[in-house]
């Protein structure tokens, strides 16, 4: 009777079997170390972005490796080998996968952490992130998809810039990479016979800082010690010494000054614009006879960064921006407008649990990396397959990312010169699946980034070519699955994006790096 | 000893309206002490509402008026089987609609999860002239559909399967009584449509691991062949998970927490035996990443008597 009773409490152990694995992997930890399959130890020659030429910052020559002051920089990786810890294991093994991807992944987290709307003001109008004091509420920046797009072509052509001239004087002088000069250091690392001086880890790390601190200002102390980290797992895992990572780093500095006064200068400053132009977008529409743009929520927000149009592109020029702006959306007053109109309010009430996850897969709202942060996701998961050499990854991530933030361009033009209703403003009935972006909806932004990633993605990796083209698809149906968006906006937004990804692919034909 | 327990009221309550609304998708089992005679079957159904405008963001308390009043509605069917007169094993499943009543989203609605329960009395006896008894519980619960989840805070429940300890005490002195229970609840991942997710930290997968929660619960009131009539305090509080960054919107796995006070009852109808009536109302008193919900429901329930030779089902045999 005893035992009885016994057995039958057991069963409060019953909470220990539904959750006897939680076990979470996640995927960006299962990479590999980046072990390439060509060093591409002549990308010196290849063609930056914003530098004139791969050496127009001076990088002086390293002393050699026989002399003391190297060889005491050889005694501090033997003094880390012969200790190493768990810790510092983890760590060297976390930054081998590669510094281009792992730096993407921070830039991405940080664009999720800060992707974030201001909460209105008292009186109903909202305030404005502000650069000069990014702790104050709101914090800066609120990495909507336009400032996110331009983070990460920012960050991604600066990477690439600095990788280019550090690839050039790795050529020049030649150096070897402290485990190729003393048997007694181990490579911990999968190692190539690419020069180490100056590091390329140091330059990616170091150059990425210096973008993140002008993008984040408000995660510099977060961005630094990932930077620190870095930088050490190199030195431990036997790959370079003090004086290769202090080489890349002043080289970096060099590149990112020059990269950041491009972006100081490319109107992005402007993009917000003032309450008198808000209102004049309204009334320029509105005289044309169409239904105007009005914010749908509460109270009216501005719309979202409104002259992103007039930044600087890096594929083309300003005037391409307008030159090749989408025709003008069905007009509201339009037999194929109704039509459309229709066709939202269809899946507004009917969309099936598939479709809902669709919506959901590729809604990249708020507290996410966007968007283009999803391309740059779905670019590394295939990058790390091609076993691409730094240089090749920060190029190709250069690529798609100059080419994200000029669809995010071309598209907040188009947005703007029509700035035409979303279908929960002309039809209140119309309820959303995903949260309901701040801004007019011709054309989809969802289509055209995802267009343009597709195509220059396509090109860089073409077995997956017409998988990337399909997820494009699915991304702008997405947002006509979720109710916020016309098909037409869908179906033009996916030709503008093409258009933008054969502009990066006619730079990448150029580039020298093919 | 022939004191047949066989009293019916049971009740999960609300788990439905509060696992919409209140971000909470966990089961407030059958938190009374009272039991199903052996081979009785009470089955029956309640309706429940809750809504809240106010919530906490954090510890930030604060409106919304992108999402006004965020309400939630749920018609529950439960059941509970006396297998003997010290066990029990009962069963519930809500269908649940929640809405809000500004911004563009969607409603969400539908049958959530299934809740397995099963309570056992191991002790019974008295102390001086009041009676005392001990309880234990356990329960498991299981999404019955492919709801949405990670779209709070109108997804329908958040997905989790989830289990649940709680060991419960009952002393009664005359027609009062008071029960007190603590409960432990440990949750599966929950699988959501996307691919990555920010909480603290970015997480590239599309699994969610769910913090364990705990609850706390305290009742007093005055018991008798007619029913009870109760006042309630109720704690709820999930041991981890994260707050809501400013003007985020809510995340499975963020702390929710939530202290409640309330009164209940339950009548039975004596022209009609085995039919009884029970309802209650709840107020959130302060909470964390959760809607300062006022809750209230309903529900009538009836007895089937399947012992061969039919016991009387006189009030008296149902009371405690």
């Amino acid at each position: 009777m005893k035992a009885n009773k016994t057995i039958k409490w057991l069963w409060l152990l019953l909470p220990a079997f539904v959750a006897c694995d939680r076990t979470i992997t996640e995927k960006n930890l299962q990479y590999e170390s980046l072990n390439p399959t060509s060093t591409d130890a002549n990308a010196g020659d290849w063609k930056p972005v914003i530098l004139s030429v791969a050496n127009e910052f001076p990088l002086a020559a390293p002393t050699a490796t026989n002399v003391a002051v190297y060889n005491r920089e050889l005694t501090e990786i033997k003094g880390f080998q012969a200790t190493l810890s768990e810790e510092q294991r983890a760590s060297i093994q976390y930054w081998s996968a590669g510094a281009v991807l792992r730096w993407n992944e921070i830039l991405r987290e940080l664009v999720a952490k800060r992707n974030l709307p201001p909460v209105a003001n008292a009186d109903g109008t909202y305030p404005a992130p502000s650069a000069a004091n990014p702790f104050g509420y709101p914090q800066f920046p609120f990495s909507n998809p336009p400032y996110a797009a331009r983070a990460y072509a920012y960050v991604s052509v600066a990477q690439y810039d600095a990788l280019v001239a550090a690839y050039y004087y790795k050529r020049l002088y030649n150096r070897p990479a402290p485990h190729a000069v003393d048997a007694n250091i181990k490579p911990l690392v999968p190692a190539t016979n690419l020069p180490s001086y100056p590091s390329e880890d140091a330059v990616v790390a170091a150059v990425s800082v210096e973008m993140l601190k002008l993008l984040f200002p408000a995660d510099i102390a977060y961005i630094q010690q990932k930077a620190d980290e870095h930088m050490l797992a190199r030195i431990m895992a036997g790959m370079n010494t003090r004086s290769d990572i202090e080489a890349g780093v002043q080289l970096a500095r060099q590149v990112a000054a020059k990269v950041i006064a491009r972006a100081a200068g490319d109107n992005m400053s402007k993009a917000i614009g003032t309450p008198a132009q808000w209102a004049e977008l309204e009334s320029q529409t509105a005289a044309t006879g169409e239904i105007p743009w009005i914010s749908q929520e509460f109270p009216k927000r501005p719309p979202m960064l409104p002259f992103f149009g007039k930044v600087r592109p890096f594929l083309f020029d300003s005037l391409t921006t307008l030159a090749i702006r989408a025709k003008a959306p069905p007009s509201t007053k339009s037999e194929k407008f109704r039509a459309e109109l229709d066709e939202v309010r269809f899946y507004s009430n009917n969309a099936t649990r598939e479709q809902i996850r669709i919506v959901h897969y590729w809604a990249d709202g708020i507290a996410t990396y966007t968007p283009p942060g999803h391309w740059n996701e779905i670019a590394c998961d295939d990058f790390v397959k091609q076993k691409f050499s730094e240089v090749r990854w920060a190029r190709n991530l250069a690529l798609l990312n100059m080419a994200e933030m000029d669809a995010a361009i071309t598209c907040w033009d188009t947005k703007f010169a029509y700035y035409n209703p979303r279908p929960s403003q002309v039809d209140p009935s119309i309820k959303t699946h995903t949260g309901l972006p701040n801004f007019p909806a011709y054309t989809s932004g969802h289509a055209t980034f995802s267009a343009a990633a597709a195509t220059i993605l396509g090109h860089i990796v073409p077995a997956r070519a017409s998988a990337y083209h399909a997820m494009a698809k699915e991304a702008s149906e997405s947002r006509l699955y979720g109710a916020i968006h016309y098909r037409s906006d869908c179906e033009v937004g996916l030709a503008q994006g093409v258009k933008v990804g054969n502009y990066a692919i006619a730079r990448a034909r150029t580039d020298g790096a093919n | 000893m022939n004191y047949i327990m066989r009293s019916t009221v049971f009740r999960l309550i609300m788990l439905a309206a509060i696992a919409g609304t209140q971000l909470n998708a966990h089961a407030q089992t059958d938190m009374d002490a009272l039991m199903m005679g052996k081979n009785n079957f009470c089955t029956g159904f309640m309706v429940g509402n809750s809504s809240w405008k106010n919530y906490w963001e954090g510890t930030l308390k604060r409106d919304n008026p992108n999402l006004g009043t965020v309400g939630s509605t749920m018609i529950g069917i439960m059941g509970n089987y006396g297998i003997k007169d010290n066990l029990n094993i009962l069963f519930s499943v809500p269908y649940i609609s929640n809405s809000a009543s500004a911004g563009t989203l969607v409603k969400r609605q539908g049958i959530q999860d299934l809740t397995l329960t099963v309570k056992w009395m191991p002790v019974e006896t008295t102390i001086g002239k009041a009676d005392f008894s001990v309880y234990a519980l356990g329960s498991y619960s299981t999404p019955l559909t492919n709801y949405v989840t990670d779209y709070l805070p109108l997804s329908i429940g958040l997905g989790a399967k989830t289990a649940m300890a709680r060991l419960m005490a009952d002393y009664q002195l005359g027609n009062f009584f008071t029960t007190a229970s603590a409960a432990f609840f440990t949750r599966s991942n929950v699988t959501i449509d996307r691919v990555a997710y920010y909480t603290t930290r970015m997480h590239y997968t599309n699994e969610v691991e769910m913090p364990n929660m705990a609850n706390f619960n305290l009742r007093a009131g005055y018991r008798s062949g007619k029913g009870y009539a109760e006042v309630i305090a109720d704690i709820m509080q999930t041991n981890g998970g994260f707050d809501i960054t400013r003007n985020n919107m809510p995340f499975l796995s963020n702390q929710m927490n939530a202290s409640r006070v309330g009164v209940g009852f339950k009548y039975n109808f004596g022209k009609v035996e085995g039919l009884s009536a029970v309802g209650n109302a709840m107020f959130t008193v302060a909470g964390r990443n959760m809607g300062q919900a006022t809750s209230v429901s309903a529900g009538v329930f009836y007895i089937f008597d399947f012992t061969k030779k039919s016991n009387s089902k006189t009030q008296e045999n149902e009371s405690k």
